[in-house]
């Protein structure tokens, strides 16, 4: 608990939090409000997955914060002040990446129910009451992507120690590895399904009666063979497989 | 009490720190001497459980660094002042510090007092000078009023009154019975500081001993010797087994006082311009036992002088 | 201006991250070209299936452009910089310069490098074959891309100062924000087609028939964002303390 204290006192007393969790939920938000204002009953009707178009703009802002939560740990140095105070660096770490989740999942459920809200408030006549076991994953769910990405995005700043490599492996992989993997003939499809980041959208874009579903309707539907709960298990299990290897490697890697 | 037993730190092939042993005793100030690049950093990461020796172990009190348990209360240290996130004010990098070790948040005042920084203590921490952040390092080595206190380099960089006021703040904790352990590569800087010398060069123990027997070994007391004919003295020294050094047109003689050399001139019946003691310089003394041990030699230390680098005709 | 082209080519060189960048840049494109041809069965392969992981060349490249003058900033050798050139635009100019070329060295490399690996693996056809103008374009048009991407970079790096930001930027931008704005109704479709990177793809892989520029007109576009990125990065050097 006194560890959670400390990084808490550490992610808030620096301005980057502060800036990527407003960039997040302006973003975020602020696309809801787009897709909102310029929505038309026949053409791009507004539904709440629709409204959830910017989740993918919050979720790269955050893993983007996560990172820099620890890399600048490394690159002021203030790792080994943290390390001198607690000597044992998985609890440290662990505790790190707790409380950046924990923001990480706020940002996610303000941004989600933000974009919404704004949606309902701009358009009032439109039903975006959120009633099925899908709508509420469409929202809600949102903040547990982000904590969980959160906690990928800690793993790869230990391994990388450098702000610069880390940002550049998280948007790359996320924005560019899995998309263009489908483009490899064969095997590529396969390899997609099981891609982390696909299947943590599963969560957000599984199983929405896919029959009336337009893809103008909200973000681009995941193509995971996994049901939504068990897709995210899958993602908590790479994120925590991953986080695990990143512990290893600080205990024994010189401070 | 400090204890480093076969400490040894390999990176590949370079050795940085070879097999050292030595031992901090409680209650005194110890510097740990040595050229740069001779291993002091390394050495004191090594104490703090910052990096793994590759072999042989350091010891706090009997244990090592990472099993203490809240080990700012036993341990606190000042590697590099600039180990303070810049946006962070002084104040605040404290306070997670205490937390950690859950000191109480008033400790954070006080020893902001102590050092002098309570004014600024609001303002962010990559605005302040080098003398400063080394004052909130201390700050921060001081937080959980440990008994153990290492510094790397403390005065590195700082103005004269910085170097007064850690110098006085070194002796003020020695006084209150704390152990000190502090690396310098200034000898004379700690001569002034220091009661005990750990000596090191390349990785390796040069020697252990208090400042005064160090110096005293370490510095050789030599006679100039000047005269218009010193054939016959130089002959009577000679037979008296003292090393004799020439230099232009005196004779630098050591291992035999002023005194002794001044009977045997009159018995040589040689007239004398000068004889005077030489006191060895604890620098020189320095560079003589880690002369080999200097990882960057520089070439102005025993190439050209400086006179000779102007260029002839001009 | 030789000796500051000279001067910004040994900084670039002797730290490790152009070498790196180029090492990356190179094995994830061509690498990704050998998936493609390796796994490749039904239908001749094309030119354009052996340059289907150009993308990942150009945002590695675009990464090691920006850290090239966010570096600079980080360890305040920008202002030793200033200090042996004061004329800031020759001095910015000359890294750019630098930096340019090798990114559009990197692009023809890599977009040879995985037509040539495709060649290798396949044997290839007449369909692999570069004849057209539009293949020409494809395959060595991807050093002129990357080139114009590495001055965009550099400009960008300049302006905010800061790796973590620059880069953040520069492949959300690319990545995410020009997808994204084609789901805006209405608008969307209009707003995406003038679109710095989309319509650098254009010139890559042909304008199509919607698209609102010619081929070299793409081209043309995209150089003029990045020199006017460029401007702004001159002006604001000018103007701030180093």
């Amino acid at each position: 608990m006194t560890l959670l204290a400390v990084e808490r006192i550490k992610l808030f007393t620096t301005r980057s939090p502060w800036w990527c969790t407003l960039i997040a939920l302006v973003l975020t938000i602020g696309f809801g409000a787009l897709m909102a204002g310029t929505s038309e009953e026949n053409i791009a009707p507004l539904t709440i997955a629709a409204t959830q178009f910017g989740y993918t703009f919050g979720l790269v802002v955050v893993m983007v914060m996560a990172a820099l939560a620890i890399t600048t740990e490394y690159r002021f140095s203030t790792i080994r002040a943290t390390f001198l105070a607690v000597p044992n660096r998985p609890t440290a770490l662990i505790a790190k990446a707790t409380v950046v989740a924990v923001l990480a999942a706020i940002v996610g459920e303000i941004a989600a129910f933000g974009s919404w809200g704004i949606a309902r408030l701009m358009k009032p006549n439109v039903d975006l009451a959120i009633n099925t076991a899908y709508e509420w994953r469409a929202v809600a769910g949102v903040g547990l992507v982000y904590g969980i990405s959160a906690v990928v995005a800690v793993a790869v700043g230990v391994l990388l120690r450098h702000s610069a490599g880390a940002i550049a492996v998280l948007l790359i992989w996320n924005q560019l590895v899995e998309p263009l993997v489908q483009l490899i003939p064969k095997v590529g499809d396969d390899i997609h399904k099981w891609l982390p980041f696909n299947v943590a959208n599963k969560l957000i874009t599984g199983n929405p009666d896919p029959s009336t579903r337009d893809v103008l309707q909200g973000p681009p539907p995941s193509d995971a063979v996994l049901g939504p709960w068990p897709a995210l298990a899958a993602f908590a299990g790479f994120a925590v497989v991953l986080f695990g290897i990143a512990l290893v490697v600080a205990n024994r890697r010189d401070a | 009490m400090i204890e480093a037993v076969g400490l040894t730190k390999s990176y590949g092939k370079t050795l940085a720190v070879d097999n050292l042993s030595f031992s901090v005793p409680t209650g005194r100030v110890t510097g740990f001497l040595g050229p740069n690049g001779a291993g002091k950093s390394t050495t004191m990461r090594m104490i703090l459980g910052l990096d793994t020796p590759t072999g042989g172990s350091a010891l706090i009190d009997g244990k090592r660094y990472r099993d203490l348990h809240q080990p700012l209360r036993t341990v606190g240290a000042l590697l590099d002042a600039k180990w303070v996130h810049p946006n962070r004010s002084a104040r605040a990098h404290l306070q997670w510090l205490a937390r950690s070790n859950q000191l109480p948040a008033k400790r954070v005042d006080e020893v902001l007092e102590i050092v002098g920084l309570t004014a600024v203590a609001n303002k962010r921490a990559g605005g302040f000078s080098l003398g400063m952040s080394q004052r909130l390092g201390i700050a921060a080595a001081l937080l959980g009023d440990p008994q153990v206190l290492l510094f790397d380099e403390p005065v590195n960089g700082l103005d004269p009154e910085g170097i007064l006021w850690i110098r006085k703040f070194m002796h003020r904790l020695a006084e209150e019975g704390r152990t000190v352990f502090v690396s310098s590569h200034l000898l004379s800087e700690m001569a002034l500081t220091a009661q005990e010398l750990v000596v090191i060069g390349r990785g390796k123990l040069i020697s252990q001993s208090s400042t005064e027997d160090f110096v005293a070994q370490a510095t050789e007391n030599t006679v100039r010797v000047r005269g218009p004919q010193l054939a016959a003295l130089r002959s009577a020294l000679g037979q008296a087994g003292v090393s004799i050094r020439d230099e232009g047109e005196s004779l630098v003689v050591s291992g035999m006082d002023c005194a002794d050399i001044g009977e045997l001139a009159a018995r040589t019946q040689t007239v004398l311009h000068e004889l005077s003691p030489q006191r060895g310089s604890l620098e020189e003394a320095f560079m003589q036992l880690t002369g080999d041990s200097v990882e960057y030699h520089t070439e102005i230390a025993d190439g050209p002088t400086p006179a000779t680098l102007v260029p002839a005709g001009k | 201006m030789t000796t500051l082209l000279a001067t910004e080519r040994i900084k670039l060189f002797t730290t490790r991250s152009p070498w790196w960048s180029a090492f990356l840049a190179l094995g994830l494109t061509i690498g990704f070209a050998g998936l493609v041809a390796l796994n490749h069965n039904g239908g001749p392969l094309r030119v354009e299936h052996s340059q289907f992981g150009i993308q990942f060349g150009l945002m590695v490249v675009t990464v090691m452009a920006a850290l090239a003058i966010t570096t600079e900033y980080r360890f305040a050798t920008i202002r030793a910089t200033f200090q042996a050139v004061p004329n800031r635009t020759s001095a910015l100019l000359a890294k750019t310069t630098v930096v340019a070329v090798l990114a559009a060295v990197i692009g023809e490399v890599a977009a040879f490098g995985s037509w040539a690996t495709v060649k290798v693996i396949d044997g290839g056809g007449p369909e692999l074959a570069i004849t057209t103008g539009a293949d020409w374009r494809m395959v060595a048009g991807a050093g002129l891309v990357f080139g114009i991407a590495a001055v965009i970079a550099v400009a960008v790096g300049t302006l905010v100062r800061q790796s973590a930001g620059a880069i953040s930027i520069l492949l959300i931008w690319p990545l995410l924000v020009e997808n994204l704005v084609q789901l805006i109704p209405g608008a969307g479709d209009d707003i995406h087609n003038w679109m710095p990177f989309t319509v650098a793809g254009r010139f890559l892989n042909g304008p199509g028939p919607d698209a609102p520029l010619s081929a070299w007109g793409s081209l043309f576009y995209f150089a003029a964002v990045a020199a006017v990125l460029l401007l702004a990065a001159i002006t604001a050097v000018n103007k701030r303390d180093a």
